[in-house]
């Protein structure tokens, strides 16, 4: 991880502009779910070619539901709407999702037809730090390795999309700061447009470009990270005052009380 | 405030710690409540404390030969089978018969389970069935057969095939239905197909299921074996015993459990054998 901390600036090259081409997915007027009270109730979004979109929202939104129908997860659900994605879109789970019965090096080739397909495993696998760790088990691994592993697994067939659903939820949190570095170095390296659903207010400005935060099935607010806001691989924020404004602002659009949740 | 260090260093070498020879390993450790490290031919112990109790009850005459036959005398008696053949002639058509019914059974009911577990067409037509035949007792189904193939090799084979395939379906297909809908959801999102989706996935997902049925199925083979050469054969081990029957020599009678045992015994061992090699990945109490 070292290696990856080692090439950044303090505000990473990433972050310092969100693209403006043509959007790479595009949905519209997306509603799913049973009853008169939907999961989603007609959402819009647009996500543009290596744009890095934070999807926040309390539990029970509908923000996994919004997530799980772009990866085209949502067989059984009832809905409608225009659903546009990339061909190659990559799935990480809260769970890293690895097969017990397969090697970790099995598990990053799954599904790969190409014949190098091991030599692109291990090198993915070298770019998460698990090098040498191809022939172990998946429960030989701490959860971090295991997130990790997904990781390399998401990313060792180049998505245009990354869909993450809470993939740090699980993690503790000195972990999962450090997945915040490599996930942010990753995406840097190979530039898939990402949409992360979470409900760390602080992960969210940490990574993404845009926040959207989703109310009762309908996009509720949008937020443009500025560079200088986002926390940068150093860990502190250029414009502190900046960052805690848009962090008060989300954590109202969540409906938390500011007054108390604030330090 | 020694204590720790002395923890540790014991934890870490005490052998290379001239100050530490012969003490005790004194880490605080908590009580374990699973069965401990698994010791090499532990299996062994049991089945040889029931042939010490056998031996002891025979040489103090608690036992008599002619209830029991005494171990010696069974040994003797398999020495003298050996010598003109007569046993491994028999043991050889009757492991020829249940290997024959195992792996037609293991057949049978492997493709069925994977037909039922991955179609739902397939467990509409399949499942029911089955069910039917796992409630009829496989040996009440004998002499149906005798009438439909006569009593040669086929209705043998066929008998042990219906008895063997039955668990092996029933495991496979519950190990398969068990597999957790995440990795199905994986599969789609990383793109595999179908034949990728049954390798990588369906197939070592169901194992743990598929071995714990063919447990079932080594077991089941061999009973049903005594049964279709006892009740009308002119070769095998169970003939070999029923003979001994008519005229009277419990040691040969005896000579025949035992093989049954000894094969039993070992097929177990065997499946287990491989079971632990393909299942490593699992990590579960067994260990």
């Amino acid at each position: 991880m070292a290696a990856h901390a080692g090439g950044l600036t303090a505000v990473a090259p990433s972050r310092t502009k969100a693209p403006t081409e043509a959007p790479l997915v595009s949905v519209r007027g997306l509603v799913r779910g049973f009853g008169p009270k939907g999961v989603l109730n007609g959402v819009d979004l647009d996500i543009a070619p290596g744009e890095f979109v934070a999807l926040l929202g309390p539990s029970g939104c509908g923000k996994s539901t919004l997530l799980r129908a772009l990866a085209g997860l949502d067989h059984d659900v009832k809905g409608s709407g225009v659903i546009n994605v990339p061909d190659r879109v990559s799935v990480a789970f809260q769970d890293s999702r690895l097969l017990p019965w397969d090697t970790v090096l099995g598990n990053v080739t799954l599904g790969l037809g190409d014949h190098d397909a091991d030599t692109k495993a291990r090198r993915a696998l070298a770019e998460v730090g698990l090098a040498g760790r191809e022939k172990s088990w998946p429960h030989e691994l701490s959860g971090g390795e295991q997130q990790r592993v997904a990781l390399a697994r998401s990313l060792v067939r180049e998505p245009q999309l990354l869909l993450a659903d809470e993939p740090f939820g699980a993690l503790d949190a000195l972990t999962r700061i450090k997945m915040h570095g490599l996930l942010r170095d990753l995406v840097a390296a190979h530039r898939p447009a990402v949409l992360l659903v979470t409900h760390d207010v602080d992960e969210a400005i940490a990574l993404a470009h845009r926040i959207v935060v989703l109310d009762s099935g309908r996009v509720a607010t949008v937020r443009a990270v500025a560079p200088e806001i986002g926390t940068s691989a150093a860990g502190t924020p250029t414009d502190a005052a900046g960052h805690e404004a848009l962090r008060r602002d989300l954590l109202t659009a969540l409906g938390v009380d500011v007054t108390v949740a604030s330090h | 405030m020694s204590a720790a260090a002395v923890v540790e260093r014991t934890a870490v070498a005490p052998h290379q710690d001239p100050t530490l020879a012969g003490r005790e390993d004194v880490r605080p450790t908590g009580r374990r409540l699973g069965p401990g490290r698994r010791r090499r031919l532990a299996g062994l112990l049991g089945p040889s404390a029931l042939l010490l109790l056998w031996t002891a009850a025979s040489a103090t005459g608690l036992l008599d030969p002619r209830i029991l036959s005494e171990p010696w005398t069974v040994v003797a008696t398999a020495g003298e089978l050996i010598a003109d053949g007569r046993l491994q002639e028999n043991l050889a058509i009757s492991a020829q018969r249940a290997g024959l019914g195992l792996f037609f059974g293991i057949v049978v009911g492997a493709v069925l389970a994977l037909v039922s577990g991955l179609s739902r067409a397939g467990e509409a037509f399949i499942d029911g069935p089955v069910q039917i035949k796992r409630a009829i007792p496989g040996l009440a189904l004998i002499p149906l057969l005798i009438l439909w193939f006569g009593i040669d090799e086929t209705m043998k084979v066929l008998t042990i095939t219906l008895g063997v395939f039955v668990p092996i379906y029933l495991q496979t297909h519950a190990g398969l239905r068990g597999i957790d809908l995440r990795y199905v959801e994986l599969a789609q999102t990383v793109g595999l197909n179908r034949a990728a989706f049954i390798r990588r996935v369906v197939l070592p997902g169901a194992l743990p299921g598929f071995f714990l049925g063919l447990r079932f199925a080594v077991t089941g083979a061999w009973v049903s074996l005594v049964v279709v050469e006892q009740i009308n054969s002119t070769s095998g081990i169970g003939y070999m015993m029923e003979l001994a029957r008519t005229y009277g020599q419990t040691n040969i009678i005896v000579l025949g459990l035992a093989v049954y045992g000894i094969l039993g015994l070992l097929s177990d061992g065997v499946v287990r054998f491989i079971e632990r090699k393909a299942l490593s990945w699992q990590r579960t109490l067994a260990g």
